[in-house]
């Protein structure tokens, strides 16, 4: 047995609906379940705004973290008595499946963007820090929280631990796009995991795929590609992180210009302030920022009051495509009649932007990023996926973007100055 | 509004030209540990930082048709090379170019475009892997650019400029 860890007496299983069961029998991955840190997973949802467009959208870091600990622990089955695997690296690999998001925060995206903080430089605190994680990871050796953190970090010189939590085909993706699918109840997001655990294969450097199983990556990769443009970028809940992202900036906005606020945001004020304790960061969760947006709900500021009200009672904003035309021609006319119109653009006018390159491979010499995915072939040669398979050979490489701006069309259709109003709705319907 | 645009397109326009996608991450991405205003988020990737973010700004800074790249064909590959646009140029005097004209930094982000960007790798690797101490860095910077065969030379060097760009800065504000 590993130092510092401990088999349970009995197996621990938690019943989880996409999984169905997963099981726990380390010690070690037990207690770090019961951390407060990772317990605090539970208010802080896996999809942010999403609930907002589906409405099932509830599922928390949470359960994915379970999720993706349980995908690893199958895969780990998978390649136990394989040549290049090593056992010992077994719990770094559990306990980073668990770890990996512990650094995320409420509605992340919008706050990273906001507060120019990162998730993932919290997980590394989280894990080094003084908290409960780290008590106990400490005990299997004062080195195995950085190692844990460099996983995570993609900075462990064990390559194939860190592909099997982050690459294009790992056991967080497979997760999440199950989980994600699961609980927005779309149709895409499927694919057979068992058939891909079952024909992984542990290399020195990376996880690899029998040539056999294809197809079963062919369809990971599409149901990745689906549920980028039909989940994750939906319009409506990119209206939502607009206006999430507005109401942030102007709260901190007014902090900093001195606004009294009626109740105030205490949990926030490190976050305005810029000067942020690992207390501070594990305070907050959605629990508290609904709070506060049902307080400012009620301010007197009126930009920050109508944002929160739009976020509670999802009045969220409309859009039209952006473009290159818009962008040189239209914008900054755009802009003006907004404040023309009592409306203030930095608020109420806004571009947001999506991406997405569902599959991509390195390049020598080209500076591209990917590492591919490789297929174990008979004569035990490795291949890169898309030269073998024309559905990604398709996909490959090819980036999706995607231009809107959002606005608030109720406010255009309300009485007065109707011929300003006109002409910006004739503006933005292009 | 496209704020993080117009200092991507500020920084080029400062420059003049970029050479390499590598090289436009990495100077990016020293600037951004040094104090400048860059937002993007980076993890790291086969060559060191990368930001998923900055290749997302270039594409639509050169959708906008605000900044050309130019693909040259090297010896067995290819090479892309980021120019400021008459319409990225248009662009930034329509927004006054008043906010993050980088006139201030301009010695420093010329200086790191005088590089190679094998040395940029070397010298964001290092900025990537702070605050660790410098030995448990060098070891690092061992294992996870092996095949780089980064000297102790070169090592030193990247210190050096790290050192150099920041006293810069810090004289500069």
């Amino acid at each position: 047995m590993s130092r510092g860890n401990e088999m349970l007496k009995e197996e621990k299983v938690f019943k989880d609906p996409v999984h169905r069961y997963i099981h726990v029998n380390d010690r070690l991955i037990w207690d770090l379940i019961g951390t407060k840190e990772f317990q605090r997973l539970r208010r802080v949802r896996q999809l942010g705004t999403t609930f907002l467009t589906f409405h099932g959208a509830e599922h928390t870091r949470f359960n994915h973290s379970l999720g993706v600990y349980e995908i690893m622990r199958r895969m780990i089955e998978v390649f136990h008595g394989r040549p290049h695997w090593n056992e010992e690296d077994r719990l770094l690999c559990l306990a980073t499946a668990l770890l990996h998001d512990i650094g995320h925060g409420p509605f992340s995206h919008s706050f990273e963007k906001v507060f120019d903080t990162d998730h993932e430089s919290w997980t590394r605190e989280i894990i080094n820090g003084e908290t409960e994680v780290n008590a106990v990871l400490r005990r299997m050796g004062d080195q195995f929280p950085r190692e844990v953190a460099d996983v995570i970090e993609k900075t462990h010189p064990n390559k194939l631990v860190v592909s099997m939590i982050s690459s294009q085909i790992d056991a967080d993706r497979m997760d999440y796009l199950q989980r994600d699918a699961f609980y927005t109840g779309v149709s895409y997001g499927h694919f057979d995991m068992e058939r891909i655990l079952r024909v992984m294969r542990p290399l020195d450097d990376q996880v690899v795929i029998k040539s056999t199983g294809m197809h079963a990556v062919e369809d990971y990769i599409m149901s990745r590609y689906q549920m980028y443009w039909q989940v994750y970028f939906h319009p409506v809940t990119r209206s939502a992180e607009v206006i999430l992202n507005k109401i942030l900036r102007r709260a901190k906005y007014l902090y900093l210009n001195g606004y009294v606020f009626n109740q105030s945001p205490a949990h926030l004020k490190p976050f305005f302030d810029g000067d942020i304790s690992i207390e501070d960061y594990l305070k907050l969760d959605e629990m508290v920022i609904f709070y506060y947006f049902q307080v400012w709900e009620e301010e007197e500021d009126e930009i920050l009051a109508d944002l929160c009200s739009r976020f509670l009672h999802r009045r969220l904003f409309q859009y039209v495509e952006f473009n290159q035309h818009f962008i040189m021609n239209e914008w900054a006319g755009l802009q003006e009649r907004f404040k023309a119109i009592g409306v203030d653009p930095e608020y109420y006018l806004v571009i947001d932007f999506s991406s997405d390159l569902p599959y991509d491979f390195y390049r020598p010499g080209e500076e591209e990023e990917r590492m591919p995915i490789h297929l174990l072939m008979n004569d035990r040669k490795l291949r890169e996926l898309s030269r073998q398979s024309d559905v990604v050979e398709a996909i490959s490489g090819k980036k999706r973007t995607d231009h809107k701006l959002y606005y608030p069309s109720d406010v255009l259709h309300t009485p007065g100055q109707e011929s300003e109003k006109r002409e910006i709705l004739e503006i933005l319907s292009g | 509004m496209l704020d993080q645009h117009i200092n991507v397109l500020s920084l080029l326009k400062r420059v003049g030209e970029i050479t390499g996608r590598k090289k436009f991450q990495k100077i990016v991405f020293i600037s951004k540990k040094l104090g400048m205003p860059f937002h993007e988020k980076y993890n790291f990737h086969r060559y060191g930082p990368y930001s998923e973010e900055l290749s997302l700004r270039l594409e639509e800074l050169q959708q906008f048709g605000f900044i050309s790249e130019i693909k040259e064909e090297k010896a067995g590959y290819h090479q892309y090379r980021y120019q400021v646009a008459a319409n990225g140029e248009d662009f930034l005097n329509t927004k006054g170019n008043d906010r993050e004209t980088f006139e201030q930094q301009k010695t420093v982000i010329e200086d790191m475009n005088a590089c190679s960007s094998k040395f940029l790798e070397l010298a964001s690797t290092i900025l990537f892997l702070e605050p660790a101490d410098k030995e448990e860095i060098i070891k690092k910077v061992h294992t996870l650019k092996k095949t780089q065969k980064y000297s102790k030379q070169d090592i030193e060097q990247a210190y050096a400029h790290i050192e150099y760009w920041r006293q810069h800065l810090n004289k500069g504000r």
